[in-house]
C-alpha cells in the first residue's frame, strides 16, 4: 500500500484524509488526466487535420471563428450537440446507441499504457504492446455492431467491407509490433522505450516500421485505404444513420485514432521520449514525444490527401500476397539474425541500457538484411509491374484486333 | 468476505459473465445472442485480470472477441433468419444432462480439494511473468509437446480450411 501511495495520495494523506480515500481520490485524478488528455487533444487534431488538408489542396481552410479558425471545432461541437438526435425506427435501439461509444472507447482505452514521460504513464502493464492490440480490436466490433443495428443495406455493405480491411490488416500490424517487443524483450511500452536508448529501432529495422506504417494507416481507413467513408461507393458507409453527436463520435474517434498512432509508432520505432536533454525534465521529453509523434501525424495526413482510394479486390491481395508475407519474413529473419550475433558476442545481450557504441554493429548488420529484403522486393516488383504491363497490352491489342475486324 | 477492490471487480465480472451467458441463451436474435456472447467473454478476461494472469486476458480479448467472435457475426449474417426466431429449442432433456454433468464436475472439482485441504498452489508461484508463460511452452519439463501439438493441430485446421474453400477450377 505504501509504494502506491506517492505524489498527490502522500499529500492528501498529510493533510489528514484516510489512506484508502486518498490512494482512491489520486487515481481518480489521474486517470481523469490520461483519459482527459486525448479528448481535449482531439479538439485540437480535427483543426489541424482540416489546415493540413486545406493547403495541400490549395485551400485556406478554416479561418472565420477565432484566431486563424481554431474555434471552428468548438462551433462544430456546439453543432452536432444541438442536431436532433435521430434513432431510426427499425434500429437495435440499444446496440445503435451503444457502438459509438465503444467506437469511441477503443481508442482513449489506449491512451492509458502510453507513457508520456519516463515518469508519467497512465499503468506500465507488462503485456503494453499486447494490450493496444487487443484494445484496438474493440474498434472493429463498433463497426460491426453500428453497420448491423442500423438496420440499413449501405450500412451494413459497409462495415463488411471496413470490418473485413481492419481483421485483415491487423496480421501485418501485430507482426510489425512483434519486432520491437522481440528486441526489447518485453511488451511493457515503456521498456521498449528504455531499450531503445542506443538505438532507435527504426535503423534496426526500417521494414518493419514501414509494414507498421501502413498497415496503421488502413486501420484508422486512411487513404488509400479509406474504404470507410468511400462516399463514391456506399453514400457514407456504415454511419450513414448516424446523425449529430453520436456521428461525431465515430468521427472523434478515427482523428484521435490517427494521432494515437503517431505517437505509437514514436514510442516503438523512434524513441519515444528521447532526444537531446530529456533526462534533465520531464517536460522535454514530453516535447520529444510529442514533436516526434506529430512528425509522423503529418505524413499520415500528407499521404491520406495526395493518393487516391484503391479497390477493395487491391487492398486485399496488397495485405495477403505482401504486407502479410512480408512481415512474417521480416520478423524470422530479424529475429534469427540478432539471436546468432548474439551467440558470437557482436550483440549486447539485453538492449536495455546498452549504448549507441554497443548497438552500432547489430544495427550495421540487421540494417544490411533488411537492405537486401527491400532490394529483392523492389526487384520483385519491377517483374510484377513489367508483367501486368505485358498482358494490359497484349489484351489491348486482342481488343484493337476484335475492334478492326 | 472482505471488501475490496478485487471482491467488486469478482462481482461486476461475475455479471458480466453469467448476465452474458444467460443473454446468449435467451434472446431471440442471433446477432444479440453473439453480443452477448463477447460480454460473458469480456468477463472471462475480467477473471483472467483478478487471477493477475493479464497476458492471457489480453489473449482472451484479441482471440475471442476480435477474432472468434467477428467471425460469429459473419456467419449470423449469413443465416436465413437473424432476428425474431420462431423455433424454439426442442432437446431440453439431452442438453439439460450434459450441462448438469458439466455443473457436478466443476462444482467437486473446485469443492473437493477445498474442503480436503489439497488445495493447488496459486498459479504465480511458478508462471510469475509473461516471460515465465513464454519460457515454460519451451522448456522440455514445461508444454513443449502440448504447445507443437497445439501448433501441428492448428496449421492442419488452417490447411483443411484453404482446402475447402478452394475454387476448385482456380
Amino acid at each position: 500500500m505504501d509504494e502506491l501511495c506517492t505524489g498527490l495520495c502522500s499529500v492528501l494523506v498529510e493533510a489528514g484524509a484516510d489512506a484508502g480515500l486518498a490512494q482512491f481520490l489520486s487515481l481518480l485524478v489521474g486517470v481523469l488526466l490520461v483519459s482527459g488528455v486525448p479528448l481535449i487533444t482531439v479538439i485540437l487534431l480535427i483543426w489541424i487535420e482540416r489546415k493540413v488538408a486545406a493547403r495541400i489542396q490549395d485551400r485556406i481552410g478554416p479561418n472565420r471563428v477565432g484566431p486563424v479558425g481554431l474555434l471552428q471545432t468548438i462551433a462544430d461541437m456546439i453543432k452536432l450537440l444541438s442536431k436532433e438526435d435521430i434513432t431510426p425506427a427499425a434500429a437495435d435501439r440499444v446496440l445503435y446507441n451503444a457502438a459509438p461509444l465503444v467506437s469511441f472507447a477503443s481508442v482513449v482505452l489506449i491512451w492509458a499504457v502510453i507513457p508520456f514521460t519516463p515518469f508519467h504513464y497512465g499503468v506500465d502493464l507488462e503485456i503494453g504492446a499486447l494490450y493496444f492490440v487487443a484494445i484496438a480490436s474493440f474498434g472493429a466490433l463498433a463497426i460491426m455492431v453500428a453497420g448491423w443495428a442500423s438496420n440499413n443495406k449501405y450500412a451494413l455493405l459497409g462495415a463488411f467491407r471496413v470490418v473485413s480491411l481492419l481483421v485483415s490488416y491487423e496480421v501485418p500490424l501485430v507482426f510489425a509490433l512483434l519486432l520491437p517487443v522481440l528486441l526489447a524483450g518485453s511488451m511493457s511500452l515503456l521498456d521498449i522505450v528504455n531499450a531503445q536508448t542506443g538505438m532507435w529501432f527504426v535503423a534496426l529495422s526500417p521494414l518493419a516500421f514501414v509494414i507498421f506504417y501502413i498497415s496503421s494507416q488502413a486501420e484508422t481507413g486512411r487513404a488509400p485505404f479509406d474504404l470507410i467513408e468511400a462516399e463514391s461507393e456506399l453514400v457514407a458507409g456504415f454511419n450513414i444513420e448516424y446523425s449529430g453527436m453520436k456521428f461525431g463520435m465515430f468521427f472523434a474517434a478515427e482523428f484521435l485514432h490517427v494521432f494515437t498512432n503517431g505517437i505509437l509508432m514514436a514510442l516503438l520505432f523512434f524513441g519515444g521520449w528521447m532526444g537531446p536533454l530529456y533526462y534533465e525534465s520531464p517536460l522535454i521529453a514530453f516535447a520529444w514525444l510529442g514533436a516526434k509523434g506529430g512528425l509522423i501525424y503529418f505524413t499520415t495526413l500528407w499521404l491520406r490527401n495526395t493518393v487516391p482510394r484503391l479497390r477493395i479486390d487491391q487492398i486485399m491481395a496488397f495485405n495477403w500476397k505482401f504486407l502479410v508475407p512480408l512481415s512474417i519474413a521480416n520478423v524470422i529473419l530479424i529475429s534469427l539474425a540478432l539471436k546468432i550475433m548474439q551467440e558470437l558476442g557482436w550483440a549486447p545481450r539485453d538492449l536495455m541500457g546498452a549504448s549507441f557504441g554497443q548497438m552500432l554493429p547489430t544495427t550495421f548488420i540487421l540494417l544490411v538484411i533488411n537492405g537486401f529484403m527491400i532490394l529483392y522486393l523492389l526487384g520483385m516488383m519491377r517483374k510484377r509491374g513489367r508483367e501486368a504491363r505485358r498482358e494490359s497490352q497484349i489484351a489491348q491489342a486482342s481488343l484493337a484486333q476484335a475492334a478492326a475486324d | 468476505m472482505e471488501l475490496n477492490a478485487i471482491t467488486i471487480g469478482f462481482v461486476v465480472f461475475t455479471i458480466f459473465t453469467l448476465g452474458g451467458g444467460i443473454g446468449v441463451v435467451t434472446t431471440r436474435n442471433l446477432f444479440q445472442g453473439t453480443i452477448w456472447l463477447m460480454v460473458s467473454l469480456f468477463g472471462v478476461a475480467g477473471y483472467f485480470v483478478l487471477l493477475s494472469a493479464p497476458f492471457l486476458a489480453a489473449v482472451q480479448v484479441l482471440v475471442y472477441i476480435g477474432a472468434i467472435a467477428i467471425l460469429i457475426t459473419f456467419a449470423v449474417m449469413l443465416t436465413r433468419s437473424v432476428t425474431r426466431i420462431k423455433e424454439r429449442y426442442i432437446r431440453i432433456l439431452p442438453s439439460f444432462i450434459v450441462s448438469l454433468a458439466l455443473f457436478l464436475i466443476l462444482l467437486f472439482g473446485v469443492t473437493v480439494p477445498i474442503f480436503s485441504g489439497h488445495l493447488p498452489e496459486s498459479a504465480p508461484e511458478y508462471v510469475a511473468s509473461t516471460r515465465d508463460l513464454g519460457a515454460a511452452l519451451v522448456d522440455e519439463n514445461g508444454y513443449v509437446v502440448p504447445f507443437l501439438l497445439a501448433s501441428v493441430l492448428l496449421t492442419a485446421a488452417m490447411i483443411g480450411a484453404i482446402f475447402i474453400a478452394r475454387d476448385e477450377s482456380a
